[in-house]
């Protein structure tokens, strides 16, 4: 499906946001998601299917003040 | 040393992670500070957060991450919730952003984020200005500490309105307080300690001098000053001169 993944068009085979991070080799990373604008705890990727359209945003731990 | 949310931290001194000129460098400086709390931040995995994680963890000191850069309350929610799992704390440094010249908080948003976050179980420390009904009014939502700016993000400017960080504390007295912001110098951050200020959090200031570890201990030294300036009780400052040497038993030689 097409999805926006960290602002960038993408074209995954998913179908699960899981999937989705394996895919693009974050599958076992230290990463939190959060699914058109809303957090999606780790626990819950295996189960959240992606559709056409979705925005998923990935993050990992940066520098920060 | 300062307690917040029942947790004691080993220093007053909390540093920030960004803009070192190496990760080496970093945690040198972390090391000559003895900081006793990290600030950390999240953003778009692009393949360097694993390692950061890692040498963040090999700091050994509690981690506060922030919601920087948001505008909103449903993006300094939803940043909070992500940092909640990310880093395993309750604690969020809360900065909800209104103007991007200055980096001043929207206090309304904040009071707002603040409260869903301290009902959804988060421990807040909010970046705010030093208003006292704007402090008051995060500490009805909920919130156990207060962080007033000393001066904008960045602009090493100290505290531009002691008057405003001492009336608070007077207002405050046993809420922990800490000065958040616009530190340049180890001489801001002694004032802020010599306030009765619990903590200083500052991170341009040292990773962006031309020495940061040199720095980060001169700022160490500074807040060690300031805190037992405080605790002695300094005198009371005055316009006309007391001769502190006694005239009693002085010659007559004119």
């Amino acid at each position: 499906m097409k999805i926006t993944l960290n602002g960038a068009a993408r074209d995954l085979t998913g179908p699960t946001v899981q999937d989705a991070l394996a895919e693009i080799g974050l599958g076992a990373a230290k990463v939190a998601t959060a699914l058109n604008g809303a957090f999606l705890p780790a626990a819950a990727r295996p189960a959240t299917t992606l559709k056409d359209g979705d925005a998923l945003e990935v993050v990992a731990p940066m520098q920060g003040g | 040393m300062p307690v917040f949310y029942g947790t004691e931290v080993a220093s007053p001194l909390m540093l920030g992670t960004a803009q070192y000129p190496s990760p080496a460098i970093m945690a040198e400086a972390f090391r000559a500070a003895r900081a006793g709390i990290a600030t950390v931040s999240l953003r778009r995995e692009g393949g360097e957060g694993q390692d950061f994680h890692r040498l963040i963890k090999e700091l050994g000191i509690p981690v506060l991450p922030n919601t920087a850069g948001c505008h909103s309350v449903r993006e300094a929610v939803t940043t909070a919730q992500m940092a909640r799992e990310l880093f395993e704390t309750p604690w969020i440094k809360l900065e909800v952003i209104r103007d991007d010249d200055t980096l001043c908080p929207d206090v309304i948003a904040l009071v707002e984020a603040a409260r869903l976050l301290s009902e959804d179980g988060f421990q807040v420390f909010p970046y705010c200005t030093e208003d006292l009904s704007v402090c008051g009014r995060l500490l009805d939502a909920g919130c156990q500490v207060l962080m007033p700016w000393g001066a904008p993000i960045g602009s090493g400017r100290g505290l531009n309105n002691p008057y405003g960080l001492r009336s608070l504390r007077a207002h405050f007295p046993d809420v922990p307080l800490v000065v958040d912001a616009g530190i340049g110098l180890p001489s801001h951050a002694a004032q802020a300690m010599e306030l009765g200020y619990d903590a200083v959090l500052l991170n341009t200031a040292v990773a962006k001098a031309g020495d940061p570890v040199a720095m980060a201990r001169a700022m160490a030294l500074a807040i060690e000053a300031g805190q037992l300036a405080h605790g002695a009780n300094p005198i009371e400052a005055r316009d006309m001169a007391a001769p502190s040497t006694p005239l009693f038993g002085m010659a007559v030689l004119a």
